[in-house]
Formats: C-alpha cells, structure tokens, sequence
C-alpha cells in the first residue's frame, strides 16, 4: 500500500463543552478503506466526539487538533467541512418541518458538490440509492424527519450518506432503536458505502450491527478517551464480557 | 376628447377597449388639486371621474365621517400619529401624476430587482417610473374569454360608470364608511381599484390578477376593491407581487368589499411588498352566505406599518371562512395583522393560520377575533399563529380574542413562539448550506402552509425572496 496522507488523524483532543471537559485526549488515525467501530457506554462522550469533529459551535477544543486529508480543521466552519468531505450521520436527526425531503436533498447535493445537479441525474441517483435502502417514492415529499419513526430517520440518514458520497462517513449510533430488519437494511447501507476511497467511522453502543458490518477496528470509548483498541474479535469480546472486564483485561495485559 | 385629457402614453385606439377614464367633456374645471384634504377635494375627484350624485353625497358623508373620528388608541400609536394628512395629495390626474425619478428608487430596491431577476419593463412599474405596464396582449386575450362567459372584471371607476345598479346595490354593504377611521377616509377619497361581478354557477378557471387591468393607477393609494360571486360562482384573484414596490405616497388605505353568495367560492390571495415610507392601512372583509366559502390568502412583506385584519362574516349555515396570512418584519418595520372570523350562523367553519417572522429588530403582531353569535350552533374553528424570532432584537406579540356567546361551539386555538434552533442550524450546515442558506431553508419551510396555497410563479418569487432576505442583501 502506498504512503498516503490518512483521512482522519485526532491528535491528543481535548473538548470541552460548557467548561465542561468531556473528551480528554482522544488519538485515533483513519485511513481511507476503512472501517473503525468506536465503541462505549452511555455518556462515556462518544457523541461528542462526533460532533467535535463536524463542528458544532457548542463544542471547544481546549487542545490538540484535528487534521482531515491533512488539514487542520479546528476553526473551519461546520459547512466547510462537508465540502472538504465529511458527513455525519445523526443520531438524533433534526425535523426541517415545511421542507420536502426532495428539496432538502437537492440543496445539500448542490452545497456540497458546489453547483446544482441536472434534474435528471439527480431524479436517478436518489433512484437507484431509494431502492438500495428499499425507501419508497412517497418519501421525498414529507417534511425532513416531521413526524419519522426512528427507523425513517435512521433511513433518511444513511440515504444523505450514499448521496453525498463523503470522504469519511461519521455514523452516530445508526443502530440505535432499530428493529431486526431496520437494522439489516442500514447495514446494508453501510456496507454499500464502504469504497478503497471512503472511510466509515462507525459509532455504537452494541456490537449488534458488526454482526452485518465487519469492521477493520475497534476501538473502546470510556470517560472522554479511546482506552482499548483492536481487531473486529474485540467486539465480539465485548458482547461476551461487557466492557468492565474487557477494559481490565486489556490493562492486565498491556494493550490499551 | 381633448388630448390633455388622455393619461400618457396610451394609444387614442385604447380609449374604446378597456381604458375608459372618462373625463367630462366639457373641461372647464381648472382646479388643480394640493395636498390636504377638503370637501372641495372630494367634489372634484368624483366631477372628474363623472360619478353620480349618490356617490358624490357618499364621498361627502364619508369625508365628515373621517374628520370627526379619533385615532384609533390601539395599535402602534407612535407611527399611526407620525401621520401628517395635511401634507398627502389625496388625489392627482394621471396627466398630471409626476413619475418618479429612476433615481429616486432606493437602492435596496434596485438590488433585489437585479437578484430576483424582475425584467427591466416591470421593474420601471413596480418603481412608479411608468404608469404602464405592457401586458396589453395577455390582457386582451384573457377579456375575450371572460366577457364570453358573463364576467365582468373591470377597474372600480369602470364599474359604477358602466354597471351602476349592479355597484349601487352592494358597495358598502360590507364595510360602512363608518368602520373607522380610514375606511371613512378610503370611502370619501378612493379612486381605482377592481370590480368584479361572477355570474351565477360561473367558475373561473384562471387567476384573475390586478396587473391585467391597465391603469395608471394600478397600485393606487386609496384604492376600492368589490368583488361580488353569484350563488354557485368561484373566482381567485390575486393582487401586489412579491417584488418590492416603491411607492411616493406613504399613505396607503384600501378597502375591499367580497359577497358570497349562497354556494360561491371566493379566493382572494395579496401579496404586498411595499417600501418602507408607507403606511398601509387595509381594511378587507367579506360575507359568506350559506355553503359559501371564502379565503384569505394575505402575504404581508413590505411597509413600514402594516395594519390589516382580514375578515369574514360567516351569515348563513355550512358558511366556511378561512384567513392564511404571513408576516414578514425586517429592521424600522411593523407588520401588525391578524383575522376576524365572525359566526353568525350554525354549522359555520373557519380556520385562521397566522405565521410571521421577525429580524434585525423588526416586529410583528397577531390580532385576532373569534365571535360565535348566540344562536348560532355547532361552530368549529380553529385558529394557529406561530411567530418566529430570528435574533434578539426583534419582537412578536399576540393578542388573539374569543367572544363565544353558545354554548355549543368547538374553538381551537395553539400558538407558537419559536427562534431557530442551532440543532436546525448545525444538521443543515452539516449538508454543506452556509448559516444564511440553513435560515433561509428554515424560514422557507416555515411559510410553506402559505407558500403551498400561491401559483407557482409568486411561490418561486417568495422562497427567492426569502432566500435575499437571510443573505442580508436586501436593504
């Protein structure tokens, strides 16, 4: 494989949010290709992470950088970041009500792409992407996420994702409240995403959706730090374990 | 006819289509008209339109009507008692109307002109550059199929010159001189305005819209509205645009009149996006008959004070009334406006959707009236004002009333106060918009309820609009 510039590099991260200091020396590196499952508990400021790195105005950073494609981007305005290449798939969408999902994504296709789509093209892209996640037609003409079940949210997420076809996909808790065949349609989603030019940074609190998505690594996010990393089999562990007795162990044997 | 007489720029062949202006013949009134307003005013306006003598007696009894009434003590008081009626020309001949200087325009103006892509004719109207406006073709061929099936649609002068009985029979049956104070000062001195007559079971198929009716009074200052629909009939009509309009005279007070008749369905959509030196004062209502609908598609953009209340009385059974309005405040603006929705019958319906916004210190207020009259059974409205803040500076009030006198009535009302959130914000940003495109998306879906109910060329215009507005380019 050739030396190249990674995709994500997160040096010694600090945030705070509200003087509150909640990520306290985050390190992790991305390359493109591939998928890492950052892992851990409620609270334990995984979101956080995520937010930081698309950069929401609530959330500081008290040290360390963050270097997309070898850029830092600490100051660079929220926006900017999508046009550089990076997308975040929420875990709590926003409802837009008012705005129809075709609208919405039209707009952000041509924000991101930096000139408008030809109708045409537009009309098969989504197409195609629809019948990827098996989303119906009827979709595009709700408001963005008014009245969506988790599931529709979760959905209308990962199709933002196929569509804005990013350098490094940040999914927060994409799995979270989903039924059995959701959660199956989402990870094929993911895995659709997946490309030698895209890198998935895959957030979750259960191991559940790496048992339809193979990750490359594992990371355990615990009190504000990556503590433990690893191979897909450290999820595995995980399920088994839980974290408490995984992070020990990992510390026993030295390899946090 | 002497050609003094001709407002400029027509074509002598106009005279005998729709252009009727119809001065006396025998000009030997020298009178010029000054500002402030005096009988002799009022005697002139109406001898030189050649009006009837009840006119004239109206006009008279209005005038002493409007000199007589206080202020109203509501309202923005500080603006309304800025006004200065001595120093307002309350009625010039088109002849002798100055058009203003390109120069004059404000600059604000002519931008969004240029953004929103206004061609350069319309741009010189909306001005007040030209009186004319050429959409003579357009109009021509419109008036063929109207006059087929027994509309009449002409401007008000038109009307009561060329229709008199049907004019007598229902002007100001709706809103008496009396009202208040400026439908007093619109009933002694109005001038231009449409007149519309729907013949019974007629259903319109097209917009009618006050652009088509070639007037060098197009956008008057005081200008007399009647639309009257025939049992079983259906008219919309559309007037204003969403392009600013620049306007010398800083006193606008219309009056619009809408009857509907048992079965009828009137539409009446405005959108006004006055300068802001003027002063618009409006009072529209309308009576439902039974299983008559009426509605109210009311877009407030422009101004410095907007006072506005559209109104409907619901007089007979199954009578449905609705108002959908919107407000929008920038800085040294005051979009003040509201419903009445008046039951006067049983099993009468209205709703009532108020949405405004405010920024840079602009402000709105909802006022708002539910009255169920005793008697009248099994009324069901529902009213929703939402007002949006975007900043601190700005402000938004609400003074919604209910006066219901039966006992069986189902009244809603949900009301909403709300700034755009910064989850809103970020979740957009992150799909790449900047912060002006997020707010201007937000705002846009805010109006939607509004927007969905407009043609589609004035919907394009208003998101355009909007989208102007949030860059902050628009002065």
């Amino acid at each position: 494989m050739q030396a190249k510039v990674p995709i994500l590099k997160v040096e010694d991260l600090h945030v705070k949010v509200e003087e509150k200091e909640i990520l306290r020396g985050v390190n992790l590196t991305i390359n493109s290709g591939e998928i890492h499952a950052l892992m851990g508990r409620n609270g334990s400021g995984k979101s956080t992470l995520s937010y930081t790195l698309m950069g929401h105005p609530r959330y500081h950073i008290s040290k360390g950088q963050i270097l997309f494609k070898g850029q830092n981007i600490n100051e660079l305005p929220t926006n900017e970041r999508a046009k550089l290449g990076l997308a975040l798939a929420f875990q709590y969408p926003m409802a837009i009500p008012g705005v129809s999902v075709v609208n919405f994504l039209k707009a952000a296709l041509r924000a991101v792409r930096g000139k408008d789509v030809p109708i045409k093209e537009f009309r098969q892209e989504l197409k195609d992407k629809m019948a990827e996640l098996g989303v119906k037609d009827e979709f595009l003409s709700r408001y963005v996420n008014d009245g969506f079940s988790g599931g529709e949210k979760k959905r209308l997420e990962i199709l933002q994702m196929l569509l804005l076809n990013p350098s490094l996909a940040v999914l927060d808790e994409t799995d979270s409240g989903l039924d059995i065949d959701a959660l199956k349609t989402v990870a094929h989603g993911v895995n659709t995403l997946r490309k030698p030019d895209t890198a998935i940074l895959l957030i979750t609190h259960y191991q559940r959706i790496l048992d339809y998505v193979t990750p490359d690594f594992v990371h355990i996010f615990q009190d504000g730090q990556i503590v433990a990393s690893g191979g897909k089999e450290l999820a595995k562990e995980l399920e088994a374990k839980g974290y408490d007795i995984v992070v020990k162990d990992l510390e026993t044997a030295g390899a946090a | 006819m002497s050609a003094e007489l001709l407002p400029p720029k027509l074509d002598v062949n106009e005279i005998n289509t729709d252009y009727k202006y119809g001065f006396s013949d025998k000009e030997d009134y020298i009178f010029k008209s000054g500002r402030g307003l005096t009988p002799e005013i009022v005697r002139y306006i109406s001898k030189i339109k050649n009006e009837p003598e009840w006119m004239l007696e109206f006009r008279l009894k209005a005038l002493d009507i409007f000199l007589k009434k206080p202020m109203p003590k509501w309202g923005n008081s500080k603006l309304l008692n800025d006004i200065d009626f001595q120093n307002i020309f309350y009625y010039i001949r088109p002849s002798e109307k100055q058009e203003t200087n390109w120069d004059e325009v404000p600059e604000g103006i002519k931008k969004t002109f240029d953004r929103l892509g206004i061609p350069e004719a319309e741009r010189k109207f909306l001005a007040g550059v030209t009186a004319q406006y050429e959409s003579e073709v357009v109009y021509h061929s419109i008036r063929e199929d109207l006059t087929k099936q027994g509309v009449i649609f002409l401007d008000m002068d038109s009307g009561l010159r060329e229709h008199e009985e049907i004019v007598r029979k229902h002007f100001a049956t709706v809103i008496p001189s009396a009202d208040n104070k400026f439908s007093a000062l619109n009933s002694a001195v109005w001038s231009g305005g449409s007149f519309i007559w729907v013949p019974p079971g007629v259903k319109i198929d097209i917009p009618l819209q006050a652009y088509f009716r070639i007037n060098a009074e197009n956008m008057g200052q005081f200008e007399r509205t009647l639309i009257i629909a025939e049992p079983g009939s259906f008219v919309h009509y559309i007037e204003g645009c969403t392009a600013p309009t620049y306007s010398s005279d800083s006193l606008h007070s219309a009056v619009v009149e809408l009857i509907a008749k048992p079965g009828a369905h009137i539409r009446y959509t405005t959108i006004q996006n006055w300068s802001k030196n003027v002063y618009n004062l409006v009072t529209k209502r309308a009576i439902a008959m039974e299983d008559a609908k009426v509605e109210w598609i009311d877009g407030n953009l422009g101004s410095k004070l907007t006072m506005k209340y559209p109104s409907i009385y619901l007089m007979g059974p199954r009578a449905h009334g609705e108002v959908l309005s919107i407000a929008f405040a920038s800085e040294d603006q005051h979009q003040d406006a509201g419903a009445k929705m008046v039951h006067a019958a049983s099993d009468t319906t209205s709703i009532i959707v108020s949405k405004s916004i405010c920024k840079n210190g602009g402000r709105t207020t909802y006022r708002g009236l539910v009255k169920v009259l005793p008697e009248a059974k099994n009324v069901k409205s529902n009213v929703r004002c939402d007002a949006l803040l975007l900043d601190e500076k700005s402000r938004s009030d609400t003074y919604p009333t209910m006066e219901i006198e039966e006992k069986e009535a189902t009244i809603e009302h949900e009301a909403t106060v709300s700034k755009v959130g910064e989850e809103q914000l970020f979740y957009l940003m992150s799909r790449g918009l900047s912060q002006e495109e997020a707010t201007a998306m937000v705002v846009n879906g805010f109006f939607e309820p509004f927007t969905k109910e407009l043609p589609l060329e004035y919907a394009v215009e208003l998101n355009r609009l909007i989208q102007l507005e949030m860059e902050g380019s628009v002065g």
